[in-house]
């Protein structure tokens, strides 16, 4: 599966070659263009009927991950967080680091020399560094360079038939869908765009619709699913299984309305499960790019992770199969002409 | 099979505080080739026994703990979560966000989890996930999940060991399948030359819940010189250098009142003599390893402890260097070599 390559390829944010390769290496031969822009991202090219409009698709390539900041005269490293890390989740946790995947790991004091209240409050990222073994810093400092990032070690494996578990299905799920959709014949034009940089602030995606003019666009993305003890259903944002989930409202965007009827509509004739994703907050590729030049006709759809910006990630693979699908019909079924405000408030 | 592939197999193995029997079959295993004997004991204890050269029967047990600190399960909740508990002691910061398995009727992975950041308000944010109110998540319906898994199931971390820079690796339960490594790595000395005394090399059981297994073995041995062979704490920011060690300088002889003087100085006397370098721990309380119900086995026991320094102890990345191993298993077969009746015999006049 695409998806366990794209999962275990490491990309954070400024630094995306890998997934970038990856994923061109896997859709040259599908498409009529490949690109690059001047910030990273990745743009697809397929031709498709003049008549028909042009969509642009976009997923972001970038995880959230760690940047060496410096190395201390034990040879330990520094980091930072980039992008939106709960230090919590650090601890205890194997790494790799740079281009080379240099092992490491983040210790913490034993428990046994801890004063009982120690263990109530969290680590700092000043108590907090990567162990990669080495003794000192001279020897740190041929391995590492600062400025090198650092993310989570973790497998893609199975959990169960329906379930998998990984890293970065923000947003490699979306990549995967997207590399799929390609691989497929079409009659409207299709710009598929990669983009990076999204998870410190949708830093590609701003660029990336300037050089396109798509007569509308559809971010796809992983979004966090909260179906899990101690949240209440009203609480969920999203659902496990349930299906794609559409955006109403998040901090970046109200999605065109236009967009969001003919995805449900799609949905509804060809029987696909979707959902709506409750949370209102967070912002996506979508917010960027809606307000290009004069503006874009955009909506967001995204496929329910539990345990989203954590060493290891919880999707259901009917999820994911229902998100291609989606897409699939809606470009499918995409008429001539294009979408109308016609009947929207 | 080289040093660092037996401590992968040993540290990936499953072995929580009283579900130690796999464990203790595979370690028989790597023993049976160098010793003469092997038994369990009713707990669980693995005794592997070496016969010396002399008539006397002086014996020597060598200790190290085959248990690691794990989870429980408590209880399977709506959906199919389990709630859980802890064996042993750890610290609830390392287990968010850890992968683990599940001991159930099969063995099934799962993700340790807690109430998303973004449905927390400011002051959750600020504090440690509590363990009370984590949740493992099996990815499995709940049907499903109460066919496999039953309160009182055993959770193991998971994590592959992992080679670092230098000769250092990294992983779960190294405390103290280091230490069991090191008796094995023992034994293969002593392949090699000829000594005296009887040997026990005794990987015992529940040491994370209260040094049980030691209780229990050394009772049934009774040897005349307990060594317990544990790791102590790796030097690292944040720590004292009162209370930890230098990793990869050599294995650590502690100091403490229930340490034997003239049994550690001899210890020190033979590193000197095959130029090996140790380091001393220092180890105010008898609490910690297997030495504190060694020493006051029946009438009381000659102790010392050999430790490995370890770096992150009771974390799913416990560090330590195999170099340190092997001189520890170097030091401890050449101190068996020169052990003889005399001195076993001195240790009880003060």
């Amino acid at each position: 599966m695409f998806l366990k390559q794209l999962s275990e390829a490491v990309g954070v944010s400024g630094r995306e070659a890998e997934v970038r390769d990856l994923i061109r290496a896997e859709i040259k031969d599908d498409v009529d263009q490949i690109e690059t822009d001047a910030l990273g991202n990745l743009i697809a090219f397929k031709e498709g009927k003049p008549e028909y409009p042009t969509i642009l698709l976009a997923a972001h390539m970038d995880e959230i991950g760690l940047m060496i900041t410096d190395i201390t005269d034990d040879g330990l490293l520094k980091f930072k967080p980039i992008g939106g890390i709960d230090k919590r989740i650090l601890v205890s946790k194997q790494v790799v680091v740079g281009p080379d995947k240099i092992p490491g790991l983040i210790g913490a004091k034993a428990i046994h020399l801890q004063e009982p209240d120690e263990r109530k409050n969290p680590l700092d990222y000043g108590e907090l560094y990567i162990d990669i073994g080495t003794k000192e810093k001279e020897e740190s400092e041929k391995l590492i360079e600062l400025g090198m990032m650092a993310t989570f070690a973790t497998e893609f494996k199975h959990l169960g038939t329906d379930t998998v578990k990984g890293k970065a299905f923000d947003d490699r799920v979306g990549c995967a869908a997207l590399v799929e959709l390609l691989q497929q014949e079409h009659q409207l034009s299709i710009i598929a765009a990669f983009t990076v940089q999204e998870e410190i602030g949708l830093r590609g995606a701003s660029v990336v619709a300037y050089d396109l003019d798509p007569d509308l666009a559809l971010v796809v993305e992983g979004t966090s699913a909260s179906d899990v003890p101690d949240s209440k259903e009203a609480g969920y944002s999203t659902q496990l299984g349930a299906g794609p989930a559409l955006t109403v409202q998040d901090g970046s965007l109200i999605p065109s309305q236009p967009v969001v009827n003919k995805l449900i509509e799609v949905a509804k004739q060809n029987e696909i499960p979707y959902q709506f994703r409750k949370l209102t907050t967070a912002g996506t590729d979508a917010g960027a790019i809606h307000l290009t030049k004069e503006g874009i006709r955009t909506a967001v759809m995204s496929l329910p992770c539990r345990y989203i910006h954590s060493p290891a990630s919880l999707i259901n693979l009917n999820d994911y199969q229902a998100t291609v699908k989606l897409l699939t019909k809606f470009c499918e079924e995409m008429e001539e002409g294009g979408l109308t405000d016609e009947g929207i408030n | 099979m080289d040093s660092k592939q037996v401590l992968k197999e040993l540290s990936e193995a499953t072995g929580v505080s009283g579900y130690e029997k796999k464990l203790g079959q595979q370690v028989a295993q790597l023993f049976e080739p160098y010793v003469d004997q092997i038994e369990f004991d009713k707990l669980g204890n693995l005794l592997a026994y070496k016969a010396g050269e002399s008539q006397q029967e002086y014996k020597v047990m060598l200790a190290a703990h085959l248990d690691e600190i794990g989870l429980m399960v408590t209880e399977i909740e709506e959906g199919g979560f389990l709630r859980f508990t802890t064996v042993g002691g750890v610290d609830q910061r390392t287990v968010v966000g850890q992968e683990v398995t599940v001991h159930g009727r099969e063995d099934l992975s799962g993700i340790v989890g807690a109430k998303p950041p973004h449905l927390q308000d400011e002051e959750e944010q600020k504090k440690s996930f509590e363990i009370e109110k984590m949740y493992i998540d099996l990815g499995l319906a709940e049907a499903e999940v109460k066919k496999k898994v039953r309160v009182g199931d055993i959770i193991s971390l998971q994590r592959d060991l992992l080679s670092l820079e230098n000769d250092r690796v990294a992983g779960k339960a190294l405390d103290d399948r280091a230490g069991v490594l090191l008796l094995l790595e023992t034994l293969k000395e002593l392949d090699k030359m000829t000594h005296q005394v009887d040997l026990y090399a005794v990987a015992t059981v529940q040491e994370e819940v209260g040094v049980r297994g030691a209780t229990t073995s050394t009772y049934g041995v009774v040897p005349d010189i307990g060594i317990a062979v544990d790791v102590c704490h790796g030097l690292m920011p944040g720590v004292n250098q009162d209370e930890a060690v230098e990793l990869g300088t050599g294995p650590a002889l502690s100091f403490g009142p229930h340490i034997h003087p003239q049994l550690v100085k001899k210890l020190k006397e033979v590193a000197d003599e095959i130029e090996l370098d140790y380091q001393l721990d220092a180890s105010p309380s008898p609490r910690g390893t297997d030495a504190y119900a060694i020493q006051v086995t029946k009438s009381g026991i000659p102790t010392a402890v050999l430790s490995i320094p370890l770096r992150y102890m009771h974390t799913s990345v416990e560090t330590v260097s195999l170099n340190d191993i092997k001189r520890g298993a170097r030091l401890l077969a050449q101190l068996l070599r020169e052990l003889e009746g005399e001195f076993v015999e001195g240790l009880r006049c003060f």
